[in-house]
């Protein structure tokens, strides 16, 4: 559905995406994460026709953005970031006026609007001025606009920012929902957000592609070479307890915390595939150490994409 | 087509929509219901030659009146799309980007005729009350009128393009004030330094829109007139078309 090759656009100096390739197939739901200034947004504009790359492919649908705008326009829904409307319009106003930018008329019009307005619970509202809603359902007559035309592919950037969390669970389950019939690119902030929705995950990093793929995998890996939390009084000082823990095998780093009442915290990066917790009980009987708490840490994709964007131990 | 028309509906739209249009539509009527006041008065003084309709379009109070309303018209054109962030919306519906442009014009030439309409009824009573001409032939009303509408379109136009420029909407009506004033008191030139050279004087005489004024009133068409106008208005609007497309590319 989507195929992005060597893509790259520059601004007056500086560079906010470099040479990025990805593709998304039919009926995927792929979640964009990546930290501010990543690039998400100047991607997710090039993929909706809006703005022209500096260099590189982008085709949706078989049809490229740049060449057969139009015809690529008619397959995308896209819901830019803070969902930019009309203040001063009702929302079956603002419906209409969109669909009929988009071609559709006549019975087809009408069947339409009524759909989307069902779908995205909007009918207690269908006569409000648009200035007077408040941001979830802004959130909703945007996504409602984009679903108008009944696109194959839905590009939302950052659906969710700015929503409660009632709100926030509604849009997932919109989600979930539209994933059904629709291939979705979002952007989020929320990690959590993007394990319960997408089949796939993108993550990009200064304007270049850290990572991609299943979340569960992401998370996999990041558990292979995970961390464990280790809680004790060793008895001796902090800087001989953490050489005899580095010492041992499948251990790739160990930092410590602050110590509380004698007991002093480990956090320990071990290499990927090994569980050294047998080794370290060992030495810590050994030692006589007191140990009140061993136990591996469960890595999540808010964990994945900490370690990938900034590179920090996670 | 449709979607043209569509486009051209909410720019009318959501100038009813808005407080600026009463106010320009009412500052618009009481100068030049003042002003149509005083050249009646100035007329019944004596016996002149000159009529109504050209003492009314050729006074430079309704010269300045006229200048000052084309940037509230036009402000918001495109520097509201780029501040309020619709443009995205608007560019990703399978639009093209010259029949936003032209769209977003027309709108505005709307306005500015609905603006109009009412002067007409100035003349319309003062010949059914004095029962005397306003013009010297019917057709002067409308020669007058097409070179409103002419300069009209072709000011229109420069506060489209300075719109489009900023996404603030006081910078695109002081930049579109000043490129209209400009335009207008460098076609005075000749009033204001009478020795300049005949040539130079006649090259001012093309682009003065008062001189213009002044023929047109007589009711002599002036195809010049029509051509300049057109193509100003014209030129104006493909530089718009291709800043729009610029600001795309760099946002």
């Amino acid at each position: 559905m989507i195929k992005v090759e060597n893509l790259t656009k520059r601004y007056a100096g500086f560079t906010a995406i470099k040479d990025l390739s990805f593709e998304v197939g039919k009926g995927e739901i792929v979640g964009f994460l990546g930290p501010n200034g990543a690039g998400k947004s100047t991607t997710m504009r090039i993929l909706s026709t809006y703005m022209p790359a500096t260099s590189g492919r982008v085709s949706i649908a078989g049809y490229d953005v740049f060449t057969q705008s139009m015809e690529a326009r008619r397959h995308i829904g896209y819901m830019p970031e803070n969902v930019p409307l009309y203040t001063e319009m009702r929302v079956n106003e603002y419906l209409s006026y969109r669909a009929s930018l988009k071609e559709i008329t006549g019975s087809r019009k009408k069947e339409r609007i009524a759909d989307v307005k069902e779908l995205c619970a909007l009918r207690d509202v269908e006569n409000r001025i648009i200035g007077t809603l408040s941001k979830g359902y802004r959130q909703r007559v945007g996504l409602a606009d984009a679903l108008l035309h009944s696109p194959d592919l839905l590009i939302l950037d950052e659906p969710t920012a700015g929503l409660d969390p009632n709100q926030i669970r509604q849009v997932r389950d919109l989600i979930r929902n539209l994933g059904k019939h629709h291939t979705i690119l979002l952007s989020t902030h929320i990690l959590p957000e993007v394990e319960m929705t997408c089949n796939r995950v993108i993550i990009i990093n200064k304007g270049k592609i850290e990572a991609a793929d299943t979340p569960e995998n992401l998370v996999q890996q990041m558990r292979a070479a995970g961390g464990i939390r280790l809680e004790a009084k060793p008895g001796c000082p902090k800087e001989e307890a953490v050489a005899q823990l580095t010492a041992l095998k499948g251990i790739k780093e160990v930092s410590t915390g602050e110590e509380e009442d004698g007991w002093l915290h480990f956090t320990l990066r071990t290499d990927a595939g090994s569980d050294p917790r047998e080794e370290i009980w060992r030495l810590a009987t050994d030692r006589r150490w007191t140990v009140r708490e061993l136990s591996r840490r469960r890595a999540t994709l808010e964990d994945v994409f900490v370690e990938l964007t900034h590179g920090d131990e996670i | 087509m449709l979607k043209f028309l569509t486009l051209v509906g909410r720019e009318i739209r959501s100038y009813f929509c808005s407080a600026t249009a009463y106010i320009v539509l009412c500052f618009f009527l009481l100068l030049t219901g003042f002003n149509f006041y005083i050249d009646i008065s100035l007329l019944s003084r004596h016996a002149t030659e000159i009529t109504v309709v050209e003492v009314f379009f050729n006074s430079i109070a309704f010269w300045i009146g006229f200048i000052l309303i084309f940037p509230p018209i036009t402000m918001r054109s495109f520097s509201e799309e780029f501040k309020l962030g619709t443009i995205e919306m608007l560019m990703t519906a399978p639009v093209r980007d010259w029949q936003v442009v032209l769209a977003k014009f027309c709108g505005a030439v709307f306005f500015y005729i609905v603006l109009w309409l009412p002067s007409f009824l100035y003349f319309v009573f003062f010949e059914r009350i004095t029962q005397a001409q306003a013009a010297h032939a019917s057709g002067a009303y409308i020669s007058t009128y097409l070179l409103l509408l002419l300069v009209g379109m072709f000011f229109i136009s420069i506060g489209c393009f300075t719109s489009v420029l900023t996404q603030n909407q006081i910078v695109a009506a002081v930049m579109s004030f000043c490129v209209i004033t400009i335009f207008f008191f460098g076609g005075l030139l000749a009033y204001f330094m009478p020795n300049i050279s005949p040539m130079l004087r006649e090259i001012v005489g093309y682009f003065s829109t008062l001189e213009h004024m002044g023929e047109f009133t007589k009711g002599i068409i002036d195809s010049r007139r029509l051509v300049f106008y057109g193509t100003a208005t014209f030129f104006m609007l493909v530089l718009t078309h291709q800043f729009l497309q610029y600001r795309r590319w760099k946002v």
